[in-house]
Parts: structure tokens; C-alpha cells; sequence
């Protein structure tokens, strides 16, 4: 455990690390890019026409700021603490990647870059770069593990709808781990055109430090809606982490107040004791991978292994550093939920509040679950539902044996 | 910045050839690919088949600068039983016969940083390996290993390429010894060649900053290719190509068949030759 710093709103240290965590560990072919990228984004920051152009897009295009909804029946039902959705799956694209999308196209646009590259998971983050990119009309290049792409084929041909190409990633595992590699091979490659637009708070300084403020925004919606509603702050947050860019967003405004008990959400995937899950900090150690050292799954060699979960969004062997940092400190509670415990959660919310959450949030849920109920009714707690489940739609026909 | 006494064996080799006024042919090899013992037999071979010094990969399971010659090589060497210890008891081994051939280890951070960096440089130098080629460590990284390298007396080969401004440039030298690594192309190992005019003007660049020998490496495929690049530069490093060869002498359960060593230091051969059939163009 380190000493507890003054404020957790000062990382990154100007070379991106969070304590240990962080940094830029990237082939030097890339390094000129990445620090062309932080410094565009710099100017970005201190330009107030950038943020109020971004304010626009968010409001006008995104649909932005997202309700905080009181989920009642899910209330009652886990008979406890006062359970509030930031409904960030109302967004345009169904999910909060486009958070992020918009501002990094934003950036891009501002360098002059005409070639977009990104990874994809689930799918979520690679529709939404495809949006911003028809929107922006850019090039629109998305890497996707073969395997990821069997599993979310409505997310794929949403992508193509959109103009992107979609490329198959067939190396390594074949999943979001592989695509990031691709894509940053891809970049080596074309590195006068190409901005990669990496869609969670990993990868690279500045990318983690930049995905965190162009989500937070959810937090800082949350406290003013919060302050509304209840006339105070939230008792606790509770967010999934795959890469951690949902809960990045919703904890980084809260933080600095003490108060507030804030609770990230590992998927366990069939169970941390089996080895096959996606659960970093709890079952995984330091080392670097895709330019930063954060917590891994990884074997007595530093091999980087398989990531497992139920659900693509999280299915990851690594995550955001300035969670692995939060977890050092012991500021943020790290804890997992397995697959089943997930599908228990996602037909829960789909027939108490008429919400059919993405995988992801039902995680998230699940925890709650688990909480809840030892909580008095006067705590407030706010979950992120930070996607919405339409994607997932054939993953729980399959989870639950119906043929589509 | 203190610099530990290295093994002198890259600074003799280097001092060797430019008494004989020709470049170094330099095979980049994944150790355990397809297996261990084959590659060890790659190993011991090569010296007498031209290789002047020894790139001898490590692999790790995300290699993001390498294309998919080398991805696949890693993917071999994985099944093979590549471990970073056994990596250095192949060194070890190779040592017991060759004490003059410069080996270096390329690969990425994390195998090393989980085996622990101190412990590494310890076992790595008493293994007789003389310097390191680490792909995801610029100098923005240095204190991580470059900096305990250099203090071990373990050459820290970096790599310039040609994003690498003039501006970058001088950081990128100022803790690399042994010699320069100039990645030809901008883009990932085995897949597209640099034109010799290119090249030439970057070994120029390089040469103005620095007194190190330059190694050109990535898209150098053929003897042809490989001569030319020892016209302008001080070694031709060829990975990609060799590791194919490999690949193309397996059988159907991916195992190496009788030939396989052969024709890999065959390769060698008639890469080294290309090397050295040419004489050096007037430095500087």
C-alpha cells in the first residue's frame, strides 16, 4: 500500500504514470506519434473553442447529459440501499464509447489525420468510431479478433453499415488483446495519415489519462443530478471494468470525496479458481503490455494469457493503469462477478425496470445484488449502465439454450 | 551515468571487420523454434555459416512490432518450450564452444520484467549474452532497464527508425551501446523493403551522431538485398526470411524434418556471402 496522496486528481506525472503504473512503452517507431498525440491534445485542452465545440457534439449528437434514473423495482426487489442507473446506454450508439469517440475524432480532425484506426471488443467501441468517422467523413479502419466477430455479428454489420471495414484479426488468441496488436501494427505501418483512436484507458500516455477526461463527464452529471435529486452526493458508485473507461468516467470526479465508497467490477468469468476469466487485479500481477504496465493475466514467464468472460466488452487480460493505481492505493474496491452471476442479473433488469442492460453493466448489477440488501434505505447508490444489451441479444439466447 | 565493463565481444567483432573492411551478417533466430534442441543446433551452426554476430529472439505471446513471419516463429518456439531461462541455457551452451561470436537477445519487456531485471542481467551476462535489443522500451523508459543494463556491462542495442526526427535523434544515441539498430522501413518485421538510396541517406544521418556501428535491419530478404545494405551500413540483419525458412521445413505435425537445419544455415550461407562479396563504400 502506498501513502495516501493528497489528491487523486493529479496523475498522470508528466512521462503518464500513475504511481507505478502507466508510461509509454511502445516501439520507437510509434513514440514521435504518441507524443505528437499528447501534445495536440494539450493545446486540444487549453483551447476553449475545442470544448465548446465538443459540448455541441455531445449535446446535439450524442444526446448528452444522460438521465440518472431511480431504478425502483430493482430497489425493492434487493430490498436495501436507494439504486440509481446513470443511463449512459441512451446514448447515440446505445453505450459510452461515443464519449470518448467524439472527442478523440475531434483531436483528429484538429491534426489533420485522415485515416482512423481503432480496436473492438464487443463491438460497441468500434461502432461508435465508425459513427464518428461517417459523421466526420474519415476512413474507417476497425480490427476485430475473428472470435469476437462470430460473437457479435449485429455489432459487425453495424460497422459495415456505417462504411467501415472491418478486419478479422486471426492472430495470437484472435480477440480484443490481438486486435489492439494488430492495430497498433497497422499504425507502425501508416504513421503519416493514421490516428488510432484506442477506446478504453489503457494503451500508451497519453490515451489513458485522455479516455478518463473525455468519459468523466459521466461522473460530473452524476454529482450535479445527484445534488438535484437527493440533495447530496452518492453514498457509493459501482461500474464493470474491462479496460475500465465506463468506470474511469464515473469514479474520477468522486475520487476526492472521501465519502463516497466507489466499487469496480471485474467480470470472473466461470470463476477466478479456474483460471478462465478476465479478472486482472484480482488474479492477475504488474507487467506491460500494448505501452503501459498495469495488472495482467499472465504466466511465470511474463506471458500474456487468454482473457475469458461471457461478455466481449470485458474479455481483456489487462486494464486501465490508473485502476491498477486506484486498487494500489486502495482508494477503489476491486471485485468480480461470474458469467452466471451476470445472466442472473441481465434478466433480472430486463423484466424489473423494462431495461435489457448490455453484459457488461450486468455485472455491475450483479454486485449490487450481492450488496444491497445489507444497505439501509437512505444509501445512494449509482450504477453505470454504460451499455445497452441488443448486442447481446444471441450470446443470452445461447447462455439460456433458445434457438433464434 | 556509470557503464559497467561489458564482455568486449561486440567491440572485437566490430574492430575485426573493419580490418577486413566488410559489413557484419547478422540472423536473427526465435530460440526454440520449432524446438529446443533444433534451435540449438541453428545456433552452434551459425557461426560457421557466416553469421558474424547472433540476434537470438525471446519469445512473448503479443509482439507488436513483428509481422507474421516472426509472429509465427513465436508461435513455434511457445509449443517448442521457449522459456526465458532456457533461453539463456541455450546461450549457456552455445558459449561452451563459441566464446568470440556476439549474441543478443531481442524481444519485448515483459518476459524480462517478470523474471526480475537484476536477476536477468546477472544470469544473462554469466549465460554469455552481450547485449539486448528490447523492442518496447524507447528512452523514455531508460530507468526501467536500459540504465541497469548499461551499469551490468550489458550492451542496450536501441532502435532509430524512421520516425526518429533529428530532434529525437540525440536522446535515442545517448544511452545505446554496441551499436545502432536502424529499422529500415516504418512498419512491422517481413513485410515491405526500403530502397538502398534511403537507407543510405538515414546510415548518413545516423553516422553524424554517433560513432557506433550501424546495423540496418527489417525487409532485407535476399543476398542481393543483403549486399547492398553491407555497402552502406556497418551489418544486415536478416530475420523475417530466416525464420520462414524454418517454417517451410516442417512436416505436417509442424515438427522439423532431417533437412531443416541444413537448408536454414544454407540460407545463412548464401546471406552472409551477399555480405561479404561486397566491399564497403568511404565511410563518412
Amino acid at each position: 500500500m502506498s501513502a495516501e496522496p493528497n489528491s487523486y486528481h493529479n496523475g498522470p506525472d508528466e512521462h503518464g504514470h500513475f504511481g507505478i503504473f502507466g508510461g509509454r512503452f511502445v516501439a520507437e517507431t510509434l513514440m514521435p506519434l504518441i507524443l505528437e498525440v499528447e501534445q495536440a491534445y494539450e493545446a486540444a485542452k487549453a483551447d476553449p473553442s475545442f470544448q465548446a465545440e465538443l459540448d455541441d457534439y455531445l449535446t446535439h449528437y450524442v444526446g448528452r447529459p444522460s438521465p440518472l434514473y431511480f431504478a425502483e423495482r430493482i430497489t425493492e426487489h434487493f430490498g436495501g440501499a436507494k439504486i440509481y442507473f446513470k443511463r449512459d446506454e441512451l446514448n447515440h450508439t446505445g453505450a459510452h464509447k461515443i464519449n470518448n469517440c467524439m472527442g478523440q475524432i475531434l483531436l483528429a480532425r484538429r491534426m489533420g489525420k485522415k485515416r482512423i484506426i481503432a480496436e473492438t471488443g464487443a463491438g460497441q467501441h468500434g461502432v461508435a468510431t465508425a459513427t464518428v468517422c461517417a459523421r466526420f467523413g474519415l476512413q474507417c479502419v476497425i480490427y476485430m479478433g475473428a472470435t469476437d466477430i462470430k460473437r457479435q455479428a449485429p455489432n459487425v454489420f453495424r460497422m459495415k453499415l456505417l462504411g467501415a471495414e472491418v478486419i478479422p484479426v486471426t492472430s495470437g488468441t484472435a480477440t480484443l488483446k490481438d486486435a489492439m496488436n494488430d492495430a497498433l501494427r497497422d499504425w507502425v505501418a501508416n504513421v503519416d495519415d493514421t490516428y488510432y483512436l484506442i477506446g478504453t484507458v489503457a494503451g500508451p500516455h497519453p490515451y489513458p489519462a485522455m479516455v478518463r477526461d473525455f468519459q468523466k463527464i459521466i461522473g460530473e452529471e452524476t454529482k450535479v443530478q445527484m445534488q438535484d435529486a437527493e440533495g447530496r452526493l452518492p453514498d457509493s458508485l459501482v461500474a464493470c471494468i474491462g479496460g475500465g473507461s465506463n468506470a474511469m468516467g464515473l469514479f474520477y470526479p468522486f475520487l476526492d470525496d472521501a465519502d463516497v465508497r466507489i466499487i469496480g467490477v471485474e467480470a470472473a468469468g466461470h470463476g477466478i479458481e479456474t483460471g478462465e476469466h478476465a479478472a486482472s487485479l484480482t488474479g492477475g500481477r504488474p507487467g506491460v503490455l500494448h505501452g503501459n504496465r498495469t495488472f495482467l493475466l499472465q504466466d511465470d514467464d511474463g506471458q500474456i494469457l487468454d482473457a475469458h468472460s461471457i461478455s466481449a466488452g470485458l474479455d481483456y487480460p489487462g486494464i486501465g493503469p490508473e485502476h491498477a493505481w486506484l486498487h494500489e492505493s486502495g482508494r477503489v474496491e476491486y471485485v468480480s462477478v461470474t458469467d452466471q452471476e451476470a445472466l442472473d442479473a441481465f434478466q433480472l433488469c430486463s423484466r424489473l425496470e423494462g431495461i435489457i442492460p448490455a453484459l457488461e453493466p450486468s455485472h455491475a448489477l450483479a454486485h449490487i445484488g450481492k450488496i444491497a440488501s445489507d444497505l439501509p434505505a437512505d444509501h445512494l447508490m449509482v450504477m453505470n449502465m454504460c451499455g445497452r444489451g441488443d448486442k447481446d441479444v444471441f450470446t443470452i439466447a445461447d447462455a439460456l439454450g433458445v434457438k433464434l | 551515468m556509470s557503464r559497467g565493463e561489458t564482455s568486449g565481444r561486440i567491440e572485437a567483432r566490430f574492430a575485426k571487420l573493419e580490418d577486413e573492411n566488410r559489413a557484419a551478417f547478422v540472423p536473427f533466430i526465435m530460440a526454440a523454434d520449432p524446438d529446443l534442441e533444433t534451435s540449438f543446433e541453428i545456433l552452434q551452426g551459425l557461426p560457421a555459416a557466416g553469421a558474424d554476430l547472433i540476434e537470438l529472439g525471446v519469445m512473448y505471446s503479443d509482439p507488436m512490432a513483428d509481422g507474421p513471419a516472426i509472429q509465427a516463429a513465436g508461435l513455434r518456439a511457445k509449443a517448442g518450450g521457449a522459456r526465458l531461462d532456457r533461453t539463456l541455457d541455450m546461450v549457456r551452451r552455445f558459449r561452451t564452444g563459441d566464446n568470440e561470436t556476439p549474441i543478443i537477445l531481442m524481444g519485448y519487456y515483459n518476459p524480462i520484467y517478470i523474471y526480475g531485471v537484476d536477476r536477468f542481467l546477472t544470469d544473462a551476462r554469466a549465460a554469455g549474452v552481450d547485449g539486448l535489443i528490447v523492442v518496447d522500451l524507447p528512452p523514455e523508459e531508460d530507468t526501467e532497464l536500459c540504465l541497469p543494463a548499461l551499469a551490468a556491462g550489458m550492451h542496450f542495442i536501441r532502435l532509430a527508425t524512421p520516425t526518429t526526427d533529428d530532434k529525437r535523434l540525440p536522446a535515442v544515441i545517448a544511452n545505446t551501446s554496441g551499436f545502432v539498430y536502424y529499422v529500415a522501413i516504418a512498419g512491422i518485421t517481413g513485410t515491405k523493403s526500403a530502397d538502398a538510396a534511403d537507407i543510405q541517406a538515414s546510415v548518413e544521418r545516423l553516422k553524424r551522431y554517433t560513432d557506433l556501428p550501424i546495423a540496418v535491419g527489417f525487409g532485407i530478404r535476399t543476398p542481393d538485398q543483403a549486399g547492398a545494405v553491407a555497402q552502406i551500413a556497418d551489418a544486415a540483419v536478416v530475420g523475417s526470411a530466416i525464420v520462414q525458412m524454418v517454417a517451410d521445413n516442417l512436416d505436417a505435425d509442424g515438427k522439423a524434418t532431417p533437412e531443416l537445419v541444413t537448408n536454414v544455415l544454407g540460407l545463412s550461407r548464401s546471406l552472409a556471402d551477399g555480405v561479404r562479396g561486397v566491399s564497403r563504400k568511404a565511410a563518412e
